[in-house]
């Protein structure tokens, strides 16, 4: 009786692999290229002619002239071949002493935060490691720090992160969120670059 | 928690509520064999499987059928991997996937858990992805539906144990349902930002000069099926956390509307089927309460944060410039409401896709997801598996009703007897065996423990969490157990197959048992099956058998965390 299932159980196995594994996604390939070829291929953003990044993946960023994206755990740091959190529990001790201590130190240092009042997003890590966003608090926290390696007022700074600041989609989906890759490059674009490490290195 | 949090809450069950019939309604079309519009393709796979597809199947049939079906297709996925460096669509020239991954990857999307111990940018080529992984999306998804179809059938026919045709379940499900669904789904996906290509990974030059190299493929279509088949395989090892799978809050509503789609249609399909539509919503009803307290207490959890990394100086507070709260592992676009209700969905049904990383939840916000596992998944519940648990728990609650008041216990017309019963018993327990047998072993074995990447309760919590996972064929982690030893290769994929076939073979058993049965009018004695009182009860058994046999398990991990968390204790 089973033996007459075996060969409906093969052809199957291959015709559904077929319809399911190479002419669906071959469709919705060729859609997407088609109507929604930017996506697509990555949302990919070019500054001058060159891409320099996805408006949908982080990258890290060191300079105090830049707003600073999260701590990563992908990797080095946005490495994106290699997405994930850090996947420390809450009651772990490198995550308490080491990894959230850290970013909390380096925040009171670089940008004088005041402990108690550090948005959660910014010394933590995010689940892909790769997240492109800052909450708005995290981006005014750094408003001082670019305003001054800018040589601009804190108000002018503040109001280009206002005027990045995504609100809920719709009105109510998720929550309200800076790009910080976008909101760079408007920085570069409005603002010349004044490292004061290193002097007279404007761009 | 936030007056906009549970506004996004209260739509999303909004949405899932307005589904359920227009869904059902097709649904049943579909199943009848009246939704014809592919024709000439479902003639064109039964005429080359040479298949009669009206002919109505014994239940050792259907399962029998069932059985060969996912073995082909889970032998055909081994070979794939382990030959995926000499296949095409391999930009990145990938080696061959290891023997015991493969085994572990062919039962896990064989399955329908999508437990993913590789990480799917450096493992697995476009090929491997597309062809394999995309594929078992749909198919292990279409078994599932016509497993719960199947035992609707048992239930609402005398048919001498007849429950069906496995081959057409499986092509009407695949073709009429899964495939239009995913199709259009993905292309909101992609308008969203999902990438869908087929090209090699891009290397670029960051605004500050650095090297950064981003991941490509064909991800949208396999991102649609993934959430639409409660499968919940990533293309990334992010998965839905990764912004390339999930960029938007929209996609990300989507996601969660599609986890929950057929599961709410297929209830309502239920209630038409037997003639009770009553009785499909009073179980709508128990699923939806249970639903809600599971999100509700997530939320609660996550809102409230870590009071460790409170007194360290991070403030916790929800505002309208940030989400608050615990947002270790979570991205600032879902902040902690999106994050929380989809750690919820995608546990009551089995998917497994997560958009934060359940390990680094609160203890009690990642109890939560652990113990919907552990519930058997009857929440909703993943496509198919959802129901038929469900149902077998409805007997049970039957069953213990009928002895409450000294009455032979009947549940639509049927009487439910020995042999029913321990099919019933078969299933429930089948899960405390496996479960806690695993996850005792493992933290008695070195090769158990070596793998831990929390100590303390926690570590205990990341092993109970991946045996409840792999069993309740979910595929969500605690994401810091590296499952690729030999030891937990093998282990989680054994636990896999027990959680999928171990459980089917009895469900249709009972189906058949069901089928055999005369149905019976009502009488005065009847238990009722409509109205609150049915629903509480249902509810309480299904509570209490998870409780009873889960409690002392969760106690040793996220309970005894939560308090020392509180006490301010590390590990």
């Amino acid at each position: 009786m089973m033996r007459k299932q075996v060969r409906p159980a093969i052809v199957m196995t291959l015709l559904l692999c077929i319809i399911t594994g190479f002419i669906y996604p071959g469709v919705v390939t060729g859609l997407a290229q088609l109507v929604f070829s930017r996506q697509a291929n990555g949302s990919l953003v070019e500054v001058n002619g060159r891409v320099v990044g996805s408006a949908l993946i982080g990258q890290t960023f060191m300079q105090p002239y830049y707003f600073h994206s999260r701590p990563s755990a992908a990797g080095s740091g946005y490495d994106a071949t290699a997405s994930g959190g850090t996947n420390k529990g809450p009651t772990d001790r490198k995550l308490a002493d080491t990894l959230v201590a850290q970013a909390i130190d380096s925040a009171v240092k670089i940008d004088h935060v005041t402990k108690g009042q550090i948005p959660g997003d910014m010394v933590t890590s995010s689940a892909s490691g790769l997240d492109p966003h800052i909450s708005p608090e995290n981006a005014h926290q750094q408003v001082p720090r670019v305003a001054t390696s800018r040589r601009v007022t804190v108000e002018v700074i503040q109001a280009l992160v206002d005027a990045h600041t995504e609100t809920r989609q719709f009105g109510f989906f998720g929550e309200p969120r800076v790009n910080v890759l976008l909101l760079n490059i408007a920085l570069d674009s409005a603002f010349s670059r004044i490292d004061p490490t290193r002097k007279g290195s404007a761009k | 928690m936030t007056a906009n949090g549970w506004l996004q809450i209260l739509f999303f069950s909004l949405a899932i509520f307005a589904v359920a019939k227009p869904l059902g309604l097709y649904l049943v079309a579909v199943y009848d064999g009246r939704v014809r519009w592919l024709g000439p393709i479902e003639r064109g796979v039964y005429a080359l499987s040479d298949v009669d597809p009206d002919e109505d199947q014994h239940w050792t049939r259907y399962a029998g059928s069932m059985l060969l079906f996912s073995l082909a297709t889970m032998l055909l996925t081994y070979a794939v991997l382990r030959l995926q460096h000499l296949l095409p669509l391999n930009p990145q020239h990938l080696p061959a996937v290891t023997d015991r991954q493969s085994f572990e990857t062919a039962a896990s999307f064989t399955t329908n858990t999508n437990w993913q111990s590789y990480s799917g940018e450096s493992t697995m080529s476009y090929f491997s992805q597309m062809t394999q992984l995309a594929y078992h999306n749909f198919v292990s998804a279409a078994v599932g539906m016509g497993i719960a179809v199947a035992f609707v059938r048992g239930l609402a026919r005398q048919s001498a144990g007849k429950l069906g045709n496995f081959w057409a379940d499986l092509v009407r499900g695949t073709l009429y349902v899964l495939l239009p669904l995913s199709l259009v789904f993905s292309l909101v996906l992609v308008h969203q930002g999902v990438i869908q290509n087929f090209t090699p990974y891009l290397n670029l030059t960051t605004l500050e000069g650095a090297k950064q190299t981003l991941a490509m493929g064909p991800v949208a279509s396999q991102e649609a099926i993934k959430q639409l088949g409660t499968n919940g395989g990533g293309f990334f090892n992010a998965n839905s956390a990764h912004p390339f799978e999930n960029p938007t809050p929209w996609s990300n509503f989507w996601a969660m509307f599609l986890i929950f789609a057929i599961p709410s249609g297929l209830v309502w399909m239920f209630g038409r089927m037997i003639g009770n539509r009553r009785h499909g919503w009073a179980v709508w009803a128990a699923m939806f309460l249970l639903f809600f307290s599971g999100v509700s207490t997530v939320y609660w959890a996550e809102a409230r944060g870590n009071p460790i990394h409170a007194t360290a100086g991070v403030n916790m507070l929800a505002s309208a410039t940030q989400p608050g709260g615990n947002m270790e592992g979570k991205e600032v676009r879902f902040g902690i409401v999106n994050s929380a209700l989809f750690a919820t969905i995608t546990t009551d049904a089995s998917c497994g896709a997560v958009n934060a990383m359940h390990d680094s939840f609160t203890p009690l916000g990642g109890l939560v997801p652990l113990l919907n596992i552990q519930l058997g998944e009857v929440i909703f519940g993943g496509v198919g598996a959802g129901l038929y648990g469900m149902l077998a728990m409805i007997v049970l609650t039957v069953f213990i009703a009928g002895l409450m008041v000294g009455r032979t216990p009947e549940y639509l017309g049927k009487k439910i007897q020995a042999r029913e019963i321990q099919m019933v018993m078969l299933f429930a327990l089948l899960s405390s065996l496996i479960i806690l047998g695993m996850t005792a072993l493992s933290v008695i074995l070195p090769a158990g423990l070596a793998e831990l990447n929390n100590s303390g309760p926690h570590g205990f919590s990341e092993i109970l969490y991946a045996f409840s996972s792999a069993f309740g064929n979910n595929g969500s982690a605690f994401g810091g157990l590296t499952g690729t030893t030999y030891y937990y290769n093998t282990m989680l994929a054994v636990t896999m197959l027990f959680g999928r076939f171990g459980l089917i073979v009895p469900v249709l058993a009972l189906a058949g048992f069901m089928a055999e049965k005369k149905i019976v009018p009502e009488s005065i004695g009847t238990f009722p099956v409509t109205g609150p009182l049915f629903v509480l009860l249902l509810i309480g058994v299904i509570l209490i058998v998870g409780a009873l046999t889960f409690f002392p398990a969760l106690a040793l991990g996220p309970i005894v965390e939560h308090f020392l968390m509180d006490a301010g204790r590390l590990f």
